[in-house]
């Protein structure tokens, strides 16, 4: 294991196949489901409505300050399940590796991926493993999949914005995009700073029951950050916004970063922050029961929905003036989860 | 975040604007240009003219660099990148500008041209240094920011002996674009675009200094206020110019004294005129041919030089004939008043090369400032 490589008998399905799954996936995910060693895992439904999401991670590099490859598949699937509202029960795993990946990296993806679900209590219960040949990947992708499970009466969705709801960003932005880039070659700069990979399950259960159908909608800014959140959800209800600069949460690290690179903090990539939208009576009170929670220390009201027909999201600038904020175009920085 | 958050104070921002609006005659309009890319897209970014009475207006100036690079040299960089041997290097501003037929680096990239993008001309080197068996072409571009890092890389080049390292040099020059600016017609043929003063360069300024604009500013009558990038350098350097034109002066100020001196960077201007000769000629998108307006290789260093080394002969290419970059980079019309604009031209997928770059007068009015227009029609709309 120590010096040992991926070849393409670990993928062909044979007894080198068996060998990796009992040696490396089972022991890292460990749960019944998989001890039953079937090409599937069934379980029981409870009632209800199920929600169901799917992601596939390719970020470079694979391990990055504050989590790796492995622990993002299990925080970016359980966050998509779970801006719904829905409580994640299991998750799916399909591992993509490259020819001559070293089988002591792909147990530490796969340790890191069953303490991330364990934390979570989300098993991966189900799994696919295939080997592609040298250069025809960048190591190891993976796509996970996950269900969860909605509370009656729960229905949130990107166009259940109303004029007057109130805006709450979970935390801090950014962290996650500056950390990744502050480890690629060619940007080169030094940062404490860890990426904000978490999941958020826990956070969106307290917020569930804390504002109840007073919640229109949760999303988590990923690719695209706050911006290309904001705008989907614009663009979904049909509505615009006016958000205050100054509320923004940004961290110091990251605003100097942001600065260096000519980026703007409100498009940088985040993997555990969510926003979320509440009709505004509900708003104080959901704020501090966020604040309560350790993902939502840094809470914040950052803006107002509005009626506008073109559905900008504007921004008074902490400077004075107005401006709009608006998608990325074209790609800042490849691969990034 | 310190040294920076000084510079964007609103309160300070508030107290600026107040004395603007008190000092600027209200019989009068004032149209000052801010030349640079970098204050366009700090006026739009931080929302300055939200700040500024309707009497004080701002053009948008074609100080930036992507914007002004004809489509003819952009067709010479994708010819070079689709060679097999070479590598080019570029930085990252340049891969979506549009090129003949609707072709990008972006593209060619794409189609199997090997396209690096990268954040410093020592990278391009490093490229060459680990890629021994492969011609690495740097694709210089930009005003007298970005000439001495280009002449550091040249410089580097040779004391290294690197045979498989080449500059493709598009350096331009800010004072003779300037001039073309205020020889310009306007579109009423009234003699020149309506400019009361110029908001001057900052970085430029850092190497060039202020002495070059005192020529301009005598000839042509105007005042010239070199500025910083941050939204307060900017509110003070138009306070400064309002101030000027009350008191009849045309004069060079400079309000960026913490980077830059009347005589600039000597180090810098010594290392670019010892690797860099001024072409008779160059041709700007929306300027046309400007006479000793940009930068080639010297004859000493014609072996770094990619133009000799490819035999590269520029072949003039027209604009679509419905983009506007033209007239906007000349500030005779604003990125609203083109027909493209919001239409078949956004930053997804740009005509033009103002929409390109953040710092094009259309990108930056696309990305932060297109809800006024909305906002105007809307109030036009209301009193109909």
């Amino acid at each position: 294991m120590r010096h040992g490589r991926i070849d393409l008998s670990h993928g062909a399905g044979g007894r080198a196949t068996a060998q990796l799954i009992d040696e490396i996936f089972r022991p890292a995910f460990d749960n019944p489901y998989l001890d039953q060693a079937n090409d599937q895992a069934a379980f029981d439904v409870p009632a209800g409505r199920m929600v169901m999401s799917t992601d596939a991670y390719v970020i470079s590099p694979l391990f990055f300050p504050g989590g790796d490859i492995g622990s993002l598949a299990v925080h970016g699937t359980i966050n998509d399940i779970a801006m719904s509202g829905g409580r994640p029960l299991h998750l799916a795993a399909s591992y993509i590796i490259e020819e001559g990946f070293p089988l002591i990296e792909l147990q530490r993806i796969a340790n890191s991926m069953g303490r991330a679900s364990r934390a979570a209590s989300v098993a991966v219960i189900t799994g696919d493993t295939k080997v592609v040949e040298r250069g025809k990947g960048d190591g190891v992708f993976i796509s996970t999949t996950g269900i969860g499970i909605v509370p009656p009466g729960i229905a949130l969705s990107g166009d259940r914005a109303r004029p007057g709801d109130r805006i709450i960003l979970s935390g801090c932005i950014g962290d996650h995009g500056v950390a990744i880039m502050s480890l690629r070659n060619n940007l080169g700069f030094d940062t404490e700073l860890l990426s904000d990979s978490a999941a958020l399950h826990g956070l969106v259960a307290e917020m569930v029951h804390a504002a109840g159908t007073s919640l229109r909608l949760m999303r988590d800014p990923t690719r695209g950050g706050l911006a290309a959140t904001l705008n989907e959800i614009a663009q979904q209800s049909g509505l615009g916004m006016v958000l205050e600069e100054r509320a923004i949460p940004v961290r110091g690290e990251v605003a100097a970063a942001c600065e260096l690179l000519g980026l703007d903090p409100l498009t940088v990539a985040n993997e555990g922050k969510l926003v979320a939208v509440v009709a505004p009576e509900e708003a104080d009170h959901l704020l501090r029961v966020m604040q309560a929670h350790p993902l939502g220390r840094e809470a914040a009201l950052i803006g107002t929905i509005i009626a506008d027909d073109q559905f900008f999201v504007q921004i008074t600038t902490s400077f004075g003036g107005s401006r709009i904020v608006d998608w990325l175009a074209g790609e800042q920085l490849p691969r990034i989860c | 975040m310190k040294h920076i958050d000084e510079y964007r104070d609103g309160n300070l921002a508030r107290s600026i604007a107040a004395v603007i609006a008190q000092e600027a005659a209200t019989d009068r309009q004032y149209r000052f240009m801010e030349f640079c890319g970098g204050h366009t897209h700090a006026i739009s970014r931080y929302g300055i003219e939200d700040l500024l009475p309707n009497n004080v207006q701002m053009v948008h100036g074609p100080g930036c660099p992507v914007c002004v690079l004809p489509i003819g040299r952009i067709d010479d960089a994708i010819r070079l990148a689709m060679r097999p041997e070479v590598i080019l290097c570029t930085y990252a501003d340049l891969m979506r500008v549009p090129a003949s037929a609707g072709r990008t680096l972006l593209k060619a990239r794409a189609a199997g041209a090997d396209i690096r993008m990268v954040y410093s001309t020592l990278d391009a080197i490093s490229i060459a240094e680990a890629e021994p068996g492969r011609e690495v072409v740097f694709f210089a571009i930009g005003f007298e920011t970005t000439t001495p890092p280009t002449a550091r890389a040249i410089r580097l080049a040779r004391r290294k002996n690197l045979a498989n390292f080449s500059i493709f040099c598009n350096h331009v020059l800010t004072p003779p674009a300037i001039r073309a600016i205020l020889d310009t017609p306007d579109l009423e043929g009234a003699g020149r675009v309506r400019v009361d003063g110029f908001v001057g360069p900052a970085h430029v300024s850092t190497v060039i200094g202020t002495v070059p604009y005192t020529g301009l500013a005598e000839t042509y009558r105007k005042p010239v206020v070199v500025a910083g990038f941050e939204p307060l350098d900017m509110m003070q350097a138009i306070l400064m110019l309002v101030r000027q034109i009350n008191q009849g002066r045309h004069e060079v100020e400079n309000q960026y004294i913490r980077a830059v001196t009347a005589q600039g960077n000597l180090i810098a201007q010594r290392e670019m005129a010892e690797i860099f000769a001024l072409r008779s000629s160059f041709e700007w998108r929306g300027l046309g041919e400007l006479p000793l307006s940009a930068l080639r290789l010297r004859d000493d260093y014609a072996d770094l030089d990619a133009e000799r080394r490819f035999l590269i002969e520029t072949v003039p290419a027209a604009d679509n004939p419905a983009c506007e970059c033209g007239e906007i980079l000349r500030g005779i019309k604003k990125p609203a008043q083109c027909k493209l604009f919001g239409t078949l031209c956004s930053p997804d997928t740009p005509m033009g090369s103002c929409m390109v770059s953040p710092e094009g007068a259309c990108a930056a009015h696309w990305s932060y400032g297109r809800f006024r227009d909305s906002a105007k029609a809307g109030a036009e709309r209301a009193l109909v």
